[in-house]
């Protein structure tokens, strides 16, 4: 479809641009200043409104450069979500009071922008303008935006650092399928590989585009960023980090392994088997954040390295070729939303009201805020995968995935063990909160909307692992691109 | 009415529970002030009632059961359609026993817990969840739905544990937690491995049995049917627990409060043979050919283990969780007698498993109501003070002694207790324990005579530690001892009832497990043929 015609289907993006626009102008204006978080949460309101119009629509936009299917469409509902609440929330957090938040909301809308176009890429150049150009970039400085704070300077300049080195390695990699093919979209790629002779030059191009994919999803190795990163940024941020990118880089992820690594038939691309390196690298990847997540004292760190757990989870279905491996990672990471989300926001609500950050602070949360602490065990629940919990229903689709293919067993071995670990920290923090008694035992109320914030996720968080069909129907209209 | 009263029976607790969330906010007005008095009597009594009803329903549903009418109450829905998931429920002969054993000792349970001061609401709130959890467990004849609740209980338990039991709580508590989960995982492959081999793909138990018998795969080598085996098997064997698997148990029951220690030895343990029989049984009868010596071999294990480590006990509360490690030892090997060859040997050991199970059950609640009652009153539940007691007069001495003369009713009861634990004649340990031994032996003859050892390690430790605490000269500390209240008894006698009138009239359960064990028999004979063992 020509550019011209493409904006048609092109609305929901382009409100979130003249909303970012708006937001900008705003902060210039003072006496309006204050009311950018209504422009900007108002913002993705009406984009939703018009995402919601756009639904059932498969086009290829912008001359073959970005898709609008329903592959996309699903995605884009997390990053609306995740985006409204993390705007939300960041009005409430006490850590961001010094901040410049018209600033700062300017900044995470176009992060939303760019996990827009990375979930709907289908050429080389939109990957990478997505990834790197507008998530990458004002993430970096997100992640700094406490400028006294030196953990969040330090945050910003190790992901600046980690992400320049893996998207560097990952436009190496484009060069080379370029290289192959002499093409940039993922369907003309996918075609001239069909015919490659060279299986190695194939195999380096996999690996160095799975480094920069890698990166985003915090896969080992390439995750050295994600705990300090995690630690040092504004909590709201963090929480944000830890799903909407992952969920865009899965979602990156997916489509070009699928579209680009996967003949038509569904077997890997000219025998080059990248399955099992998946696979492999899934083992390592939750083994590897499970074991550290042990050892921590810090609550967000924990959580931190737990996303490299979970990122482990969602690999173990991508070593499978199926459409039903498709169906089950976008089934956890709609329970990672809820569950993950939720969980940082209890952060917050420990850091704001208590200044609590390691477990010890933690210590006896459970007796002063009884709701709220009783919500954080179902969180807890649900990121173990304990049944009936959302984050359950997640790891049974994992799961079903490895066993129906009757070929990584032993992949769904590490899998299971590896969530007895996580039972181990998970439980830590429910301990922390409930088997100790709390020092002076003064309850403590949270902000409201950091409240709500945390009911609002557990409901989903609980209710979906007891009856998740109209999650699964929703998703089963979400698979194709 | 009647086709909802399964699910009435599981939720009704849950439901008092819900009640006593919403009850808490109107009686203790907006500042919850940490449980007065009043909101405490509230809790208390909506799980007394709540647990009662259930406990009375239970009793209808017994008497209103047909021996010989196959799976009955059944309840049957679709639940997630895309995954095939039923909410089907049912009950038969094997179910039945322990699901009002479930309803008897939860109203037990709560009973004993009156005295609770540490945040009532909370206590309660979990033992009726838990009590949900575990009567699902029973009832559920769909195998997520079976596995949802069979992890529902981990929640509840560990709270129960960890922050109402005793100095290592946090410790007792994560290792029991561990150690389920370790097991339900495994479970939780095995059941998606079942499920996508049967067809069309189900998780209902009765289809997958009925598809069971064609499942023909290897993997790396190593047949699949026997992997599907194993992993259920190390999941149920957890539960049960079968040695080298029982470390978590005694640490949970010491640390444990009485009613949790009662719920635990009396309804939980039974889960991991139940599962056993409800599983592995009927769906891969030929591997529990190929497995049947190593069961017994385990279940002889259990029981000299078991014993062996009750005799070397102090704690009297250790003791008896040995003894229930012991006890479930028989449980096991007259599961395994299901591959005789002789009628009635597989007969006399897999209705003698099922008795052992529910007797059992009832044996060890009184036991652990029986500790827990002396521990009320002395705070410590030594036969021998340990060497490094905080009182170094009283260390390494007796602890009690003489008691008999001081608490005539007490001592009775634990004598009746221990005796129906060591296997007396004309109380119901001694039928179910014969059952099974005479099941083993007509199987096993060498591993039946080294279990049968067991009888007398049984008779070693229970009757030393009864000469021990209630004969000899009674000791000045513990002159002024009341006896057992009204409350206490309420708790004991039900049980010793049963115990009696089981030991006297065992046909009163036989006749309504035996035709629903004896059917599983068949199955797993005829089956084993039919994928061509034996």
């Amino acid at each position: 479809m020509s550019n011209f015609s493409s904006i048609a289907f092109y609305l929901p993006e382009l409100l979130l641009v003249l909303t970012i626009l708006a937001v900008i102008v705003v902060d210039l204006i003072p006496g309006l200043k204050r009311f950018n978080w209504i422009i900007a949460l108002a913002g993705i309101v009406f984009t939703g409104v018009l995402l919601y119009g756009d639904s059932g629509v498969s086009e290829s936009l912008y001359l073959g450069t970005i898709a609008s299917d329903p592959f996309a469409y699903f995605f884009k509902w997390i990053f609306l979500i995740a985006g409204f609440f993390t705007i939300l929330v960041s009005r409430h957090t006490h850590a961001l009071r010094g901040a410049d938040l018209p600033e700062y909301n300017a900044l995470l809308l176009i992060v939303v922008f760019g996990l827009f176009l990375m979930a709907s890429a289908t050429n080389l150049v939109t990957v990478y303008l997505g990834m790197i150009e507008t998530v990458s970039l004002p993430s970096y400085v997100l992640a700094g935006i406490l400028k006294n704070d030196r953990k969040s300077n330090e945050a910003s300049l190790k992901y600046v650092i980690f992400g320049a080195f893996s998207s560097g390695l990952m436009v190496y990699g484009f060069s080379w399928l370029y290289g192959l093919t002499g093409s940039m979209s993922l369907s003309g790629i996918q075609q001239g590989l069909a015919g490659v002779q060279e299986p190695l030059a194939l195999y380096m191009a996999i690996l160095l585009v799975l480094a920069g994919f890698g990166y985003k999803i915090s896969m080992v190795p390439f995750h050295f960023w994600t705990p300090d990163v995690y630690e040092g940024s504004p909590t709201p941020i963090t929480g944000f980090l830890s799903v909407a990118p992952k969920a865009a880089g899965f979602a990156i992820l997916m489509r070009f392994f699928y579209s680009v690594f996967t003949t038509n038939s569904l077997t890997t691309i000219a025998g080059v088997d990248w399955l099992t390196l998946i696979a492999l690298l899934s083992a390592v990847t939750m083994t590897f954040g499970n074991l550290i997540a042990l050892q921590q004292e810090n609550v967000k760190r924990m959580l931190a390295f737990s996303s490299i757990a979970h990122a482990g989870y969602m690999l173990m279905a991508l070593s499978i070729l199926s459409p039903d491996a498709i169906k089950a990672v976008m089934v956890y990471l709609t329970m990672y939303l809820f569950m993950n989300m939720g969980a940082f926001f209890m952060v917050i609500f420990a850091e704001n009201q208590l200044n609590a950050h390691t477990l010890e602070d933690w210590k006896g949360l459970g007796r002063k805020a009884p709701f709220l602490g009783a919500l954080m065990v179902i969180l807890m629940m649900s990121l173990t995968g304990l049944p009936p919990s959302a984050g359950f229903v997640g790891k049974l689709y994992l799961f079903a995935v490895v066993i129906a293919s009757k070929k990584f067993y032993w992949l769904a071995i590490v899998g299971v063990l590896n969530s007895v670990v996580s039972l181990f920290y998970y439980f830590r923090i429910v301990k922390a909160m409930w088997l100790f008694s709390p020092a002076d035992p003064k309850p403590v109320k949270a902000d409201s909307v950091i409240g709500l914030s945390i009911l609002l996720f557990t409901i989903p968080a609980l209710l979906l692992g007891i009856y998740w069909t109209p999650i699964i129907n929703l998703i089963d209209k979400s698979i194709g691109f | 009415m009647s086709s909802h009263i399964l699910s009435l029976l599981i939720f009704i607790p849950a439901a008092g529970a819900l009640l006593m969330l919403i009850g808490h906010r109107f009686i203790s007005g907006n500042e919850a002030s940490e449980d007065s008095g009043k909101t405490a009597d509230f809790h208390k009594w909506i799980a007394a009632v709540f647990t009662g009803f259930q406990l009375l329903l239970s009793v209808w549903l017994w008497l209103s059961y047909v021996p010989n009418g196959g799976i009955q109450f059944q309840e049957h829905h679709a639940w997630i359609q895309s995954f095939n998931i039923e909410y089907f429920l049912g009950v038969d002969g094997l179910s039945l026993p322990l699901i009002v054993l479930t309803a008897l000792l939860s109203f037990i349970g709560v009973v004993s817990s009156w005295n609770i001061k540490k945040s009532v609401l909370g206590y309660f709130s979990l033992l009726l969840l838990l009590d949900t959890a575990m009567m699902g467990v029973f009832c559920s004849l769909d195998f997520f739905l079976f596995y949802v609740f069979w992890e529902l209980m981990l929640l509840p338990m560990y709270f129960l544990i960890g922050i109402w039991g005793g100095p290592q709580r946090m410790y007792a508590a994560i290792k029991f937690f561990l150690y389920t989960l370790l097991g339900s995982v495994l479970m939780l492959l095995a059941m998606l491995a079942l499920y996508f081999y049967t067809e069309p793909h189900s998780f209902n138990l009765i289809a997958m049995i009925q598809s069971g018998a064609a499942i023909r795969d290897t993997f790396w080598g190593m047949d699949i049917r026997m992997l599907i085996f194993v992993a259920l098997f190390i999941g149920f064997a957890i539960k049960v627990p079968i040695v080298p698997f029982h470390t978590w148990l005694p640490l949970a029951h010491v640390e444990a409060p009485t009613a949790v220690s009662v719920i635990l030895a009396g309804v939980l343990l039974k889960m991991g043979t139940y599962g056993l029989l409800r599983i592995n049984y009927p769906l891969l009868p030929d591997q529990v050919y190929i497995f049947a010596w190593s069961i017994a071999l385990l279940g002889v294990i259990n029981i000299i283990w078991g014993a062996l480590n009750a005799i070397a006990q102090i704690d009297l509360k250790k003791m008896v969780a040995y003894s229930s490690v012991s006890h479930m030892g028989y449980v096991l090997l007259g599961m395994a007698a299901v591959v005789s060859t002789s009628a009635a040997g597989s007969q006399a050991g897999i209705n003698g498993a099922v008795m052992q199970m529910f007797n059992h059950g009832t044996i060890t609640a009184m036991l652990f109501l029986l500790v827990g009652v002396i521990y009320e009153k002395v705070h410590h539940r030594y036969i021998f003070f340990p060497k490094d007691y905080k009182d170094p007069e009283l260390a390494g001495k007796l602890a009690f002694g003489g008691l008999a003369g001081q608490l005539p009713i007490y001592s009775g009861f634990v004598a009746l207790a221990f005796f129906a634990g060591l296997g007396l004649p004309a109380l119901s340990g001694f039928i179910s324990e014969a059952m099974c031994f005479i099941g083993g032996f007509s199987v096993f003859r060498t591993l039946t005579i080294i279990g049968t050892l067991g009888i007398l390690l049984n008779a070693i430790y229970f009757l030393r530690s009864y000469m021990h605490i209630f004969l000899g000269p009674v000791s000045n500390a513990y002159k002024g001892l009341k006896d057992m209240n009204g409350r206490e008894l309420l708790t004991i006698v039900p049980l010793a009832i049963i115990v009696i009138a089981l030991g006297v009239y065992p046909k009163l359960m036989l006749d309504v497990i035996s035709p629903t064990m004896n059917s599983l028999i068949k199955l797993v004979q005829s089956m084993a043929m039919m994928v061509g063992i034996n």
